[in-house]
């Protein structure tokens, strides 16, 4: 039986200024940081939770080849690639946290819906983030 | 070259997000192109190479898609949810609709009622297709028009 997520990967179009963008703006924390050669594991998590961890990976050699990274890199800046789905207990103040920070990539303010209050951001190279407040009733429901 | 690509497509999203975020508003091709940092004619050009429709035919969708969320989530009159997602005239909507959906707007919502799933997977996954063939009439009048408002609505029957 699989009990839980360990790691889900992001594409990016550079580690450095991706861990900028995921740490200093949008506020996670780093979590592992490793080099082997010329190759970095990379990943961030949600602050003091040990458990899922987000690897921000480049697309190319080694572990592609040139032609399928460009590929892949295409299809991140055209915003094609999956999102990353994140909580938050104070959507307002992330938000206003957020544009006090220099984020100016929303691709919908806190919007209200029958499942809580959520937003949408795009990180720098077009990955489309979601974070979500849940509404009481669906907090109380999944506790 | 490639990373002109990428650019490129950073900045064409950039303002594909400025029509989701404000298809409610009036927009103009030029404000909208400005947030690429193009002008508007090579704008429809690059955006149309990019995501396969005109910038013209995507917002005409996103305001599609959000009618039908009012249709079948609210009791807001017909008149009302035109103006709520940016149509300026009851005509222009009920046909655009029309062509896009395949029924009227009141007979879509008659057959439709609320669905259960986040709004923002609403957004991304249910942007009504429309016929192929009237995508592509639309598309070419699209060109070289200097307006998002009414500008391909005289191509549509």
């Amino acid at each position: 039986m699989i009990t839980r997520v360990n790691v889900a990967t992001v594409w990016v179009l550079d580690k450095d200024e991706a861990l900028d963008f995921y740490v200093n703006r949008l506020g996670l924390e780093k979590s592992a940081d490793i080099r082997q050669g010329d190759y970095r594991w990379l990943t961030v998590r949600v602050p003091g939770d040990a458990g899922i961890e987000i690897s921000l990976e480049e697309p190319g050699p080694p572990i592609q080849d040139e032609a399928t990274g460009a590929q892949l890199r295409e299809l991140i800046t055209k915003g094609a690639m999956g999102s990353l789905v994140l909580q938050t207990n104070d959507i307002v103040g992330l938000y206003e946290t957020l544009k006090s920070r220099g984020v100016t990539d929303f691709t919908q303010e806190p919007t209200a819906n029958f499942y809580g209050t959520d937003m949408g951001i795009r990180d720098p190279f077009g990955n489309p983030i979601r974070v979500l407040q849940r509404a009481k009733a669906a907090q109380r429901a999944t506790v | 070259m490639s990373r002109e690509v990428e650019d490129r497509n950073r900045r064409l999203l950039r303002a594909r997000d400025a029509m989701d975020r404000a298809y409610a508003e009036p927009l103009d091709v030029r404000a909208v192109a400005a947030v690429a940092h193009v002008s508007a004619a090579h704008f429809s050009r690059s955006f149309r190479a990019v995501f396969g429709e005109t910038p013209h035919r995507y917002l005409q969708r996103r305001r599609v898609e959000r009618s039908m969320f009012l249709l079948r989530e609210t009791d807001r009159s017909v008149t009302d949810i035109c103006l709520d997602v940016g149509f300026t005239s009851l005509g222009t909507f009920s046909r655009t609709f029309r062509e896009i959906v395949g029924e009227t707007p009141s007979a879509y919502r008659s057959g439709h009622g609320p669905i259960v799933a986040p709004n923002c997977v609403q957004m991304l996954a249910m942007r009504p297709l429309g016929a192929a063939g009237a995508a592509m009439r639309s598309r070419e009048s699209a060109m070289g028009s200097s307006s998002f408002g009414e500008a391909g609505a005289a191509a549509v029957p």
